[in-house]
């Protein structure tokens, strides 16, 4: 074998730091960030507009009326692809297929996929605000205001969810509403841990001694100038409490106390497969693929937020 | 170090005295009735209220429900397992639950820090692929689904498991859920072994083992595992009660006469049954507190820098 020159590469000239390359910012920032990006738009869009694109509501039982003029319900179809000549039905393709009452279950997921998408939205957003300023306010103020507010939290981040849950379904009907108050009690406890931690560590800055010496009332450094500094942690935990809030969803509607009849959630479909697993192995499908999707999304944005806003983490 | 246990304690103990005390005085000022009215006259309904002192004073009534609890016992239900006191029905749930808990934590915990071990020693293999796939799958896929999945193919299309808990053959029966719930733990202590593992190995006081000539399973047993375990710890904590969240759906597929399936009967029945929602709310509370608790106290006994830091806290 004859000698060849060597060609020196560009990790000759790197410096071996031994960093683990999935904890590597670069490497989050570029590979999965795009997939992640295409799943959770996709789905944001299928929830919006997926409905639209099937003739049928979600409520909706298909049926067609037979050559001897009888009704038929189209009960139970696999998921198709391509037409499958079944008489009326030649015009629609059901991609999902139909459930064991004869509803077409693309336009039920991506339903339930959208009920589910704003009870996060909406819960997380107000827990996001209750959290941050009570954290704030908190971090702020420390001495006897912040020990009192601790102590409540404490107490309040001692209560499981499920309790809460339970307490709940005495004092309200069950269905939507409930899912969304017990989200709203939990979740702001972990925002506004962060909040105040971000306090804490911001409070003691130049600018802010500047502004209070200068006569800014506490409540305009807080919201107007602290505030913005804290954002990125804030979102980060946003992000996390997204998938939080459709595991929640799923589960109380599986259960039997969150979405109830006739409106459909992610849980209830999932619930509603399950009950039929024996007889239609296909219904439960797109529910849980959906869910698992939506969860993948979410928790990997999360990541990368967590990624990308601390570089601490990694300069240490 | 007593100090901080006695203070963690008492304060514990005092959290969960106000804990039942709400709960009790939210389940009591319900409006509403707490007996299925249908099925009673006024006149039946005024007597069962007197029968348990329904029409005393709450503080009174709290007083009484203290000195009851002392001695074990939490009342009769008043709509559910109708007559037969709480406490014998709360026995047998309980039982059936803690040993499908426990096996399920056995289960997660231990392969779940073999499959992380595994992964950071073969960093970048297909091995830590795996372990990451893994690990990704089971945080977006609820435990619940695979037991669904589980149920479906190894009790439904191959009739290998019981199909529905069966309590005389306890250990078999338990395989399917005790395995589905164990894999959000499993993922969960795979993920968090790996990462720590990792970045322990990259630590100096490792590379300075290796530079003195240690390798292998010493190199690993004595340096690295230890320091990477202290923070699992700390997550165990919040999964063994993910776990009981878990345990709710997990109990209701497999018909599992368990604590989870007792709370999905009182809230989620036809009439909600109040003394129950506060025996297993004051039982889940208990659970939740006392778990936060060992997870504190043996995380400041692992790693002296938590326990200097929180008794400086303390005594500011």
């Amino acid at each position: 074998m004859a000698e060849t020159a060597y060609v020196p590469t560009k990790e000759d000239f790197e410096l071996l730091t031994g960093r683990d390359i999935t904890t590597d910012k670069n490497f989050a920032s570029q590979s999965y960030w795009k997939g992640v990006a295409i799943i959770v738009t996709a789905i944001i869009l299928l929830a919006i507009f997926g409905p639209i694109l099937s003739p049928y509501g979600y409520r909706d039982i298909v049926s067609y009326t037979d050559e001897a003029g009888k009704q038929v319900v189209a009960k139970g179809i696999s998921p198709q692809i391509g037409h499958a000549g079944d008489g009326a039905f030649d015009q629609y393709t059901f991609l999902f297929g139909t459930d064991d009452l004869g509803r077409d279950q693309w336009t039920r997921t991506w339903h339930g996929a959208r009920v589910s998408l704003i009870i996060a939205f909406v819960t997380i957003i107000i827990d996001m605000i209750i959290g941050m300023s009570y954290g704030l306010i908190s971090g702020y103020f420390g001495g006897a205001v912040d020990a009192v507010m601790q102590r409540i939290v404490e107490v309040a981040n001692s209560v499981p969810r499920l309790v809460i849950v339970s307490v709940l379904a005495i004092f309200m009907p069950k269905g939507m509403g409930l899912v969304i108050v017990a989200l709203l009690l939990t979740e702001w406890i972990g925002m506004s841990k962060i909040a105040r931690a971000e306090m804490l560590r911001i409070k003691e800055q130049e600018y802010v001694l500047a502004s209070r010496t200068l006569g800014a009332h506490s409540m305009h450094i807080i919201f107007k100038q602290i505030l913005p500094n804290t954002i990125g942690p804030i979102i980060t935990q946003v992000m996390f409490s997204i998938p939080t809030a459709i595991f929640t969803e799923a589960f109380l509607s599986f259960v039997g106390v969150g979405i109830m009849l006739p409106q459909c959630s992610i849980g209830s479909l999932i619930e509603n497969g399950f009950n039929n697993i024996t007889t239609l192995p296909y219904q439960i499908l797109p529910p849980i693929i959906v869910l698992a999707l939506q969860m993948l999304g979410f928790n990997f944005i999360g990541d990368g937020f967590r990624e990308a806003l601390a570089p601490k983490l990694e300069d240490m | 170090m007593k100090k901080y246990i006695l203070k963690r304690v008492a304060m514990s103990v005092a959290t969960l005295l106000l804990i039942m005390f709400v709960l009790f005085v939210l389940v009591r000022i319900m409006p509403g009735n707490p007996f299925p009215s249908e099925r009673m006259n006024a006149e039946q309904i005024a007597n069962k209220r007197a029968e348990l002192g329904l029409d005393d004073p709450v503080l009174v009534q709290f007083g009484r429900y203290m000195a009851g609890l002392a001695h074990g016992d939490f009342g009769k239900g008043t709509s559910l397992y109708y007559g037969a006191p709480i406490t014998t029905v709360l026995g047998t749930c309980i039982s059936n639950s803690f040993r499908i808990g426990g096996l399920a934590i056995l289960i997660g915990t231990a392969v779940g820090l073999i499959l992380g071990i595994t992964a950071a020693l073969n960093k970048g293999t297909f091995i830590d692929a795996f372990c990451t796939v893994f690990s990704i799958l089971g945080v977006c896929v609820p435990g619940y689904v695979f037991l669904i999945f589980l149920q479906y193919f190894f009790s439904y299309k191959i009739p290998f498991f019981p199909y529905f808990f069966d309590s005389s053959r306890f250990l078999f029966s338990s395989v399917l859920p005790a395995l589905s719930l164990s894999l959000f733990t499993m993922s969960t202590v795979a993920r968090f072994t790996r990462n720590e593992m990792v970045e322990v190995m990259d630590s100096d006081y490792v590379h300075l083992a290796e530079s003195k000539g240690m390798y292998g399973n010493m190199l690993v047993t004595r340096h690295i595992l230890r320091n990477a375990l202290i923070p699992i710890v700390t997550v165990l904590a919040p999964l063994i009660v993910d776990l009981l969240t878990g345990a709710l759906v997990v109990e209701k597929i497999y018909g599992i006469n368990g604590i989870g399936k007792l709370m999905v009967d009182s809230i989620a029945g036809e009439g909600v049954d109040y003394n129950y929602v506060l025996a297993l709310g004051i039982l889940y509370s208990a659970l939740y507190i006392g778990i936060m608790l060992v997870v504190d106290i043996l995380y400041g006994l692992l790693d002296p820098r938590i326990r200097v830091a929180s008794s400086k806290e303390g005594d500011a």
